[in-house]
Parts: structure tokens; sequence; C-alpha cells
């Protein structure tokens, strides 16, 4: 019996349906609340509005590259293997959410300064982190057993987490020594920027959260199918 | 005890040969090989190892399910089963070179239990690889291991450890240019250099032609002899199993047959033989 | 074994390898001279624009040197599986990787120690009245490097494609030394040269973060 294997798929639907629809909900209002309700920028006008989703996408993928670290230690400390289910799923999750920083800031970059690309301190940390994880993705994909996979990329988890503040720090005391146009708001924000920020940040943690438990019990299922596969062919003999 | 050991060398006097000449054969330890590394009842006396349900799990495979065994001291055991059956596997969960994934392994020494860090002093193993470095020379290799294990004086206990193999005259060649003979006695000589109470030898006469084949056989019973306890995965008949007081059979991780420490191993071991020449034709 | 002896045993033991063949060395020596050649026709080699692109050219070249000469750290160990041999000694896992740490990085100061002069000499750049500082850097620098590099070099042994897995893995990671350590040596070349402190704190604290990582858990890459 698959059974035998200590970590469990959760049982119970993929998704429940409420929870659907309340991240549909914050995704509704807060779409609403960029594109329509929030004051325009004096500056940059329209396109401005795509910065609520860049930087709540950068916050949020930040988000998920710390349940890795999390993921990784707990792996570390209880070998049950559900926690590399976590880390997995919250790595592909942070490098989607950090491949969306990397397309909004160049649309964003373009009316703007006329440029595609600034290697802006923000930018060029995204770009860093995003080469980072998908580094430990295709770690991963090289180690072909469960158990000696999740160990050794839940040590490079780790260090790639630990790395995380530093390349923040390195790339941003750099530029400040070398300048470059910043995508951002240079300035500080309208309050009700603020609000719309906030429920943008809500919604994209929302759908982080629906997508990682998606992704873990696709995880959790692929395991289950391996040790079907694994008795059946030593059944057939 | 007296009495199987008269048991035993009607065993060694008709299963092992003559060793080949000009080899002598190495000896677990003796008075002369420095001062005692504070082992207890007396120093040729070996290990007993209890397994309590151990399992081990690579994935999804289950490489040992509930192994429950105790090998006493002074114990000569023959693991016999196919590959894939958890010899490998169980061997290195006893030289703590793997962690069970559930169950207990405990080791004692007379009459105390022993702690991690003692038993890793007291265990010699002979695994699939030789476990010495290709671009060091011999005395290079058995001096790095002496300093790991923390022996005194490291230098001469490699050179003494070099004689009983046969290697002394090779001491300064690098292991690169040896033949599989020569690497394989140069492996046991690593195995025995802290003088170990508990032998682990993973498949030893694999590659090795029929001379090198006798001189291990020969070099088994003077260890058992010795009071060494000695665990050893084999593959079918061969002149390894001269000295063997006990088999135990593994078949998909689980205890198929044991001879149990009083009993007749011969019977297991001629069912094990019989089992592979079946499949082997059967395939 | 302490720990301090059973490291100072393994770093001996690589030392000697290392030195009986010295095939590594010489590779990773040849191997940055080509780096530093090729690099001289992407730019003007004057003395100012050498100050500019110089240091980073020459990090870089370290890095891309260091991310190959850390492969054969434990792809060694497993030609006669000898990292069994290691864990059956009654040592801590952490001396084998921390003696491995120890060799890679005198390896790895030791080209850069030899190709400075060569630098300095084709890029037009005087490094004695700096000499000191540079030195620093460079230990501090390549302290991250040779950690990071023998973690993931054991990391890598234990997948496939890891010659071309461990550049992957390191690049990234290393890349917050390149930009202190170029930072700090381009501060070092200016008139008047200049020391930073925030780089070299930055430096030394990426060194320790990665120690303590690499004490905490590099020994779980050593197990089975």
């Amino acid at each position: 019996m698959a059974g035998e294997s200590e970590s469990r798929i959760p049982s119970g639907p993929a998704i429940s349906w409420p929870s659907v629809l309340v991240v549909f909900l914050l995704l509704a209002a807060a779409s609403y609340g960029a594109l329509i309700k929030a004051p325009e920028e004096a500056t940059m006008g329209l396109v401005q509005r795509i910065f609520y989703f860049h930087v709540s996408s950068a916050w949020t993928g930040f988000i998920a590259f710390i349940l890795v670290f999390i993921g990784s230690i707990a792996y570390l400390r209880t070998r049950a293997l559900k926690w590399d289910w976590l880390s997995v799923a919250s790595a592909e999750v942070g490098v989607a959410f950090f491949t969306v920083v990397l397309v909004t800031g160049p649309i964003w970059a373009k009316p703007v300064w006329g440029i595609w690309w600034t290697w802006d301190a923000r930018l060029t940390s995204s770009f860093l982190l995003w080469v980072l994880f998908v580094s430990y993705l295709i770690l991963r994909t090289l180690v072909d057993e469960p158990e000696r996979r999740a160990m050794v990329a839940a040590v490079f988890g780790i260090f790639a987490t630990l790395d995380i503040p530093l390349v923040y720090f390195s790339i941003w005391w750099f530029r400040t020594q070398h300048p470059q146009p910043v995508i951002g708001n240079g300035g500080s924000l309208d309050g009700r920027m603020w609000q719309v920020l906030m429920l943008c940040w809500a919604a994209t943690l929302g759908v982080m959260a629906l997508l990682i438990r998606i992704r873990y019990r696709l995880e959790a299922m692929r395991m289950e199918v391996d040790a079907l596969r694994l008795e059946a062919s030593r059944n057939s003999r | 005890m007296p009495g199987s050991a008269a048991a035993r060398s009607n065993y060694c006097a008709n299963w092992s040969r003559a060793e080949p000449s000009g080899v002598s054969t190495p000896q677990t330890s003796s008075p002369t090989n420095g001062p005692s590394d504070g082992r207890n009842g007396g120093p040729n006396s070996g290990l007993t190892v209890r397994f309590s349900g151990i399992e081990k799990r690579y994935g999804m495979r289950m490489a040992l399910r509930g192994v429950s065994l105790e090998i006493g001291a002074g114990e000569c055991v023959a693991l016999v089963g196919h590959n894939g059956s958890g010899k490998t596997t169980l061997l290195k969960i006893t030289a703590l070179l793997a962690r069970p994934s559930k169950g207990q392994l405990t080791f004692s020494s007379g009459n105390s239990t022993l702690s991690s860090d003692d038993i890793k002093h007291r265990i010699g193993m002979v695994a699939h690889n030789i476990l010495v470095y290709d671009e060091l020379t011999a005395e290079e290799n058995l001096v790095f291991f002496a300093k790991l294990f923390n022996l005194p004086d490291p230098v001469a206990r490699a050179r003494q450890s070099l004689e009983p193999v046969g290697l002394s005259r090779r001491a300064s060649d690098m292991v690169r240019t040896f033949s599989r003979g020569m690497r394989q006695r140069l492996a046991i000589a690593r195995a025995l250099l802290a003088s170990p109470q508990l032998l682990l030898f993973d498949e030893p006469a694999a590659g090795l032609d029929p001379e090198g084949q006798q001189w291990l056989g020969a070099t088994l019973s003077k260890l058992h002899a010795q009071g060494c306890t000695i665990i050893m995965s084999t593959h079918g008949r061969n002149e390894t199993q001269g000295s063997v007081t006990r088999a135990i059979r593994l078949e998909a991780g689980e205890v198929t047959h044991d001879s149990g420490p009083n009993g007749d191993p011969y019977g297991v071991l001629a069912l094990a033989a019989v089992r592979e020449t079946a499949e082997g034709d059967a395939r | 074994m302490s720990l301090v002896h059973a490291t100072a045993t393994i770093l001996a033991k690589e030392l000697r390898t290392e030195f009986r063949s010295r095939e590594l060395l010489g590779t990773t020596i040849v191997f940055v001279l080509i780096v530093i050649v090729l690099f001289s026709f992407t730019f003007n080699p004057t003395s100012s624009e050498s100050r500019r692109f110089g240091p980073g050219l020459l990090w870089l070249a370290f890095l891309f040197a260091g991310s190959l000469m850390l492969q054969p750290s434990f792809l060694r160990e497993q030609t006669n599986d000898t990292l069994a041999a290691l864990r059956l000694a009654p040592i801590d896992p952490f001396s084998i990787l921390a003696g491995k740490m120890a060799a890679n990085f005198l390896f790895l100061l030791l080209v850069e120690l030899i190709l400075l002069p060569v630098f300095a000499v084709l890029y037009n750049i005087a490094i004695f009245p700096i000499l000191a500082p540079l030195v620093l850097v460079l230990a501090l620098g390549t302290i991250g490097l040779a950690t990071t590099g023998t973690v993931f070099s054991a990391v890598a042994a234990q997948a496939r494609l890891r010659e071309l897995l461990l550049p992957l893995l390191l690049l990234p990671v290393l890349a917050p030394v390149l930009i202190a350590s170029t930072e700090a040596t381009v501060g070092l070349l200016r008139d008047p040269s200049e020391l930073s402190p925030v780089w070299l704190t930055f430096l030394t604290s990426f060194d320790v973060v990665f120690l303590t990582a690499a004490w905490l858990f590099g020994e779980y890459l050593l197990e089975e």
C-alpha cells in the first residue's frame, strides 16, 4: 500500500469554493481600485497603475521565498516529505510572481523613460532572485530520488534564501553609488494610493496561497502515483 | 563456547585451504599493538549488535522492513540474498553510514551498552568500493586513516598494518597502480587499522581470483578465531564461507531464514544457493 | 578526535593530493589567464578604463574559475567512495566540509595571488602601493567563494549534469560577493585609494552568514 509513506495527501478537495470566491472578489476589488478608483499619478499617467501589481507581486514573491526557507528547515528537522512539497510549491509560485515583476517593470519603464530596462535596485534584485530560484528548480529536476532531492534542495534553498537580504543590500548600496533611473514612485504615496496598494497586496497574497495549495497537492499526488506504479510493477513480476 | 569452538574448527578443517605462500593473515588485535583502546571484556572480544524493528525507506521503496535480530559477540554471520534484498543497506546501517527510517540499533561490548561516539572506533568495514584514495600511496592512505581514528603513532601503525596483508613492499606505491586483489587487501588493512571488534564485509570475494579468495577465506577464519564479530554479505558459494557460524537470508528487506546463533548455517546457505541458481535459470 | 584536529588532517590530505599532481592548480591558472586575455578584447585597456573595468573582470574571472575548480572537491570522493571512509571515522562530519573548505580557500587564494601581478602588468594597473588591503579584499571574497562553493560541490555531486550545475548554483548566490569585492577593489584603485568600510563589513557578514549556514546544515549533505 502506498500508505507506507509517512506523508499523506491532504484530504478534501483541492481548493474549497469559498476560498476561491474570496480570492476572486479580492482580485476584482483590487483591480477596480488600481485601475479606476485610485487617483491618477501626476507625472506618469495611466501606465503608473501597473505599479500596484508590480510592487504587490514583488512583496508576495518575497513571502513565497520565505516559505521555501521554512519548508527547507522543517524538512531537515523532521524528514517529513510534506515540507518538501511546500518548498517546491512556494518556489514555483515565487518564481511566477517574480516573472510578473520582471514583465511589468519594462511595461512601466518604456512609456515613462523610453527605455525597456533600467538596472535599478528593485528590478535588478528581482532579476537575481528570479535566477536564483530558477536554479533551485533546475537543481530539483536533476535529482531523481525523492528523499535525496528533498535534502539537497533544502540545503540549497536555505542558502538561497539567506542570500536574499545580502542581494538586496549589495545591489541597493551599489545603486546609491552609481545611480540609475528608478522604477517606482520616487516620492511618498498618497493615502488612497496606500490603501489600493494594500488591497492589491492582499489579493496577490490570496492568489499565492491558492496556487501553493494546488501545487502542494499536485506534488503529493505525484508521489502517490509513483508509489502505485512501483507497487504495480512489483506485483506484475 | 568451548564445545562450539571444537565444532568450528571442524568446519575450518573442511573448508579452508592453505594460505598462498608469502602472505600471512592479519589479526584484529595483539598485545603488541600499542596501548589498549579502552575496550571492555578483554582485547579479543567482539561486539554484540541488536537490531529492533529496523526499517529503511528510500523514496517509496522499502529497502528494509522490520528487521529484528541479535548478533552475539564472536559470531560469524553470512548475509545472503539477491541484489536488492537489503544486505548492503543493513550493513550500511550497522556501520552507522545510513540512518534507519524506523527502529533501533544497539551495540554492546561485554556487559555495557555503547554510545555512538564509542562505536565508530570499534567497527571496520570492507565495502563494495575500496574506500582508499587512488592518488595517495598505500602507506599515506593508512597513515591518514590512522590519524582520523586517533590512533597513537599513526606512521608505525600504518606500516604494521601493511605487513599482514602482504603490501609492505608496495607501501610507497600509488594505489592507482594496484591490481584488484591488492586493492582489496589494502581495503582490509584499512578496516583493521583500529583493531575493530566488529567487522562488516560487503561481498568481499567479488572480483577476486581463486587465490585471492583462498587468502580471504583464511583471513576470515583467523579473525573469527580471535573472537571478532563478523557480518558479511555473500553471493553464492565461495571460499569465504568456511568460518561462518550463522546464516541469515534476506528477501525484499525481510529476514526469511535465520539459522540462529547455535544452528547449522549450511542449510540456509544451501537454500540460498539453490534459489539463486533457479532464478538465474528462469531469467 | 577534535573538530580542529580532524579538519587539519583532512586539509593536509587535500593539500598533499593537489600539490602532488598540481593539475587542478595549473589548469585553473591557465583558465583565468585565458579569460583575462579574452577580456582585453572587449574594451580599450587604457589606464583609466582599466581601473574602471578591470576589477570587475578580474573578479568575474575568479568566480568562473572557482566554480570550475571547486567541482572535484567532492567528485574525487566518489571514485572509490572515500566519502564513506571519511564518514566511518569517528570525526565530526562537519570537519570533512571544513577541511575541504580550507583547502579550496588556500588553492583559490594561491591562484589569485599568482595572477594578480600578471593582471596588473597586462592592464597597466599599479597594485604594489595597495597590496595589503587588496589581499585583504581577496581573502574575504575568497572565503565566501570557497565556503559556498564547497557546500554546493557536495550538492552537485548528488545530481546529474554536475559540471553545469555547480556554476548554475554558485554564481547567482555569489553575486553579492562579486559586487562587494569589485566595488572594494575599485575603491582601492581610485586616487586617493580608499578602503570602503561598508563593503568590507558586508563581505565579512557574507562570510559569517554562510560559514554558519554550512556549519549548521552542511552535514546533512553527507548523509545517506
